[in-house]
């Protein structure tokens, strides 16, 4: 196909269409090129500065006074206090809903990586009766809505005592994080290579040993991928702790966020919120930041099966 | 453990490294390893193993998600109030009076609105920033993106990592009429009209707000997932497209998009579900369901219609109704995919 006659796209006709891959830095930009690109870097500067400048906005709003706050929308602070810090810290209880999350979402991501992983190495390396059947269970479990099962959810949680507790929560969490987990890690323990297994079989190791010190390692990149995914899904759950966690004490972040705002539009402590917003923010920012690139590729390995 | 037909020395010493090379998994060997696996005894190893491994797992999956789905269903067919300890049975009843709900039908309404327009303003935006990102380089030479372009997809992805709660919170107050940074841009540019403009609380510009957050939050998602699927189309397809004389346009509908296809449905499915959801962006941002229930969407009136007013098996007939509607919706995708020419357009 590159043989035949080039037609070159470009007004400019030289000697690159003969040799482009290595001509192509001595030649100059086309005019057209220019404005695409040019036009290509104004879009997205333009997308960029919408994400950024709202975050930036609500950074220095935190820093404002409630009157700062209505005065103008753009002033900044008159100084840096970190009064409102402090508030949605220990008086709007950020912290203790922090705390509650992190317990909350690595429990849960605890159980499901553990029981994910092992389900889905059984399922991806025996056949048995009803194989098919769970497999099939999992997906019904991946594309039913959540919503359709809170209300029994409520009740079976209550029924078992769970209703309100963080063990309740992490099972919860658990239970619905587990069927992504499967899925994903099944087709990863698919590709491994079965010989390996039959290897240590041979060499006298129990199925248990064979799984633990052999097949798991050599699933690591596996997990590490469906971990991170699974941990921004499960920090981000909104739905399941609203409904079955009515407890203020036992609040995690998500929700906390949401009853401290409605409870700012009362007591209009907005710069408290601002602040609030950024606790919650920063640290997974810092936390993107340095995992970025493993986050984008597990994000495309993940969702693009 | 015995080895059943293996004269091979139980020498654990060698490792797991020994004598296997890798092979890849074939047809022949994976029978050959279940009929192995069949003759063999039910050792206490064996047997603790799938208890452990698969029983214990199952039972708590079944009891935490699939048995409240299938209990959704039945309470759907029934008046239960949840804490009666009896369950009238009411047949269809909730489903009638379902259709006679003028709220609830607002609300699906509104909920088959997003689903239609979020994923294709969010995915159209999505594919053009990727094609911008992997092949809006120079059109002359190797195809190659944009300078800069990881820049642009770190700060693209970004607003995924936040919680969509906290997204939802800080529009709130960037809509905000009075102290928002939006009627704060507006006016300074010298549109007045824009003071103290109540956007999310405006029947013509509620629904459009809401949107534009849902779009915010998971346009630089699709656009990575993109840009990797384009990534993995082989450069010759582009260079050939180029030297055969395809401009960029040409070369995105002809090569780009049919070779991600696969990729675009499946965005559409996770984003359609996303916007037949919406229930946190919707308690952020319209907790009492917007100006006239414009933004109302069907699970917000579900929860209320559950955990407000107790009404379980009404709820649960409305959660049997998203369910459907998910499913059909997932459904049109795959169809639409096929009849419009699907897989495997462009073969190499």
């Amino acid at each position: 196909m590159t043989s035949t006659q080039a037609r070159p796209t470009t007004r400019e006709v030289g000697p690159t269409e003969l040799a482009p891959v290595v001509r192509r830095r001595r030649q100059r930009a086309s005019a057209g090129d220019t404005a695409v690109t040019v036009g290509s870097h104004a879009v997205l500067v333009v997308w960029s500065l919408l994400v950024v400048v709202p975050l930036l906005w609500v950074i220095m709003s935190s820093f404002k006074t409630s009157t700062e706050i209505f005065a103008s929308p753009f002033a900044l602070p008159h100084r840096l206090r970190f009064d409102n810090y402090a508030n949605a810290w220990t008086t709007a209880g950020i912290g203790s809903f922090f705390f509650n999350s992190i317990i909350v979402v690595f429990g849960a991501l605890i159980i499901t990586m553990l029981f994910g992983a092992m389900s889905a190495y059984v399922l991806a390396r025996f056949q048995f009766p009803g194989n098919r059947v769970i497999y099939y269970l999992m997906l019904a479990g991946l594309t039913f809505p959540i919503f359709l099962a809170i209300v029994p959810l409520f009740f079976v949680l209550r029924s078992v005592g769970l209703l309100n507790t963080l063990p309740g929560l992490i099972i919860t969490y658990a239970a619905f994080a587990f069927p992504f987990t499967v899925f994903f890690l099944y087709s990863f323990f698919r590709s491994l290579s079965k010989s390996i297994a039959e290897a240590a079989a041979l060499d006298g190791a129990g199925e248990w040993r064979t799984f633990f010190s052999i097949m798991l390692p050599m699933a690591r990149p596996g997990l590490a991928t469906v971990a991170i995914l699974n941990f921004v899904g499960l920090w981000n759950q909104f739905l399941l702790p609203v409904a079955l966690n009515t407890n203020t004490d036992n609040y995690v972040l998500t929700q906390g966020m949401a009853s401290f705002a409605s409870q700012a539009g009362y007591s209009v402590d907005f710069g408290a919120l601002f602040a609030a917003v950024v606790i919650t923010v920063v640290p997974v920012l810092v936390v993107y930041l340095i995992f970025q690139r493993q986050l984008q590729g597990s994000v495309s390995q993940g969702t693009n099966k | 453990m015995t080895l059943v037909g293996q004269g091979a020395a139980p020498g654990l010493g060698a490792g797991p490294a020994g004598p296997s090379t890798p092979q890849p998994p074939s047809g022949g060997l994976r029978k050959l390893g279940s009929a192995r696996w069949r003759r063999r005894n039910l050792t206490f190893d064996k047997i603790s193993f799938f208890g452990v491994f698969l029983v214990v797992p199952l039972v708590l999956y079944i009891a935490f998600v699939v048995s409240p789905f299938v209990q959704a269903a039945y309470f759907s067919l029934t008046s239960w109030s949840g804490f009666s300890p009896e369950i009238p049975f009411v047949g269809l009843k909730n489903y009638v009076k379902l259709f006679g709900d003028d709220t609830f039908m607002k609300a699906v309404g509104n909920s088959v609105i997003l689903a239609l327009v979020l994923p294709t303003v969010t995915l159209g935006l999505a594919m053009f920033f990727a094609t911008l990102v992997t092949v809006g380089g120079s059109s002359r030479g190797n195809v190659r993106g944009l300078a800069g372009s990881s820049a642009y997809r770190i700060v693209s992805f970004f607003p995924y990592v936040i919680p969509a709660i906290v997204i939802g919170l800080i529009w709130s107050q960037i809509y905000d009429p009075n102290s928002g940074i939006l009627n704060g841009v507006l006016t300074r540019v010298g549109l007045d009209q824009f003071t103290s403009f109540p956007w999310l609380g405006e029947v013509s510009t509620a629904r459009l707000a809401v949107m534009f957050v849902i779009v915010w939050g998971l346009v630089g998602f699709y656009m990575v997932l993109f840009i990797a699927a384009i990534k993995g189309i082989p450069a010759e397809l582009f260079e050939a497209a180029r030297v055969d004389g395809a401009g960029r346009f040409r070369t995105t509908v002809s090569i780009t998009i049919p070779l991600v296809r696969d990729n675009i449905q499946t965005a559409y499915v996770y984003m359609g579900i996303l916007a037949l959801d919406a229930f946190v962006y919707m308690a952020a941002l319209e907790p009492g369901g917007g100006p006239e229930n414009t933004t109302l969407v069907m699970s917000q009136q579900l929860f209320t219609t559950a955990f407000t007013k107790g009404q379980f098996g009404y709820a649960c007939a409305m959660g049997v109704v998203l369910a459907v509607i998910t499913l059909a919706y997932a459904g049109l995708v795959f169809a639409v995919n096929r009849l419009t020419g699907g897989q495997n357009e462009v073969a190499e």
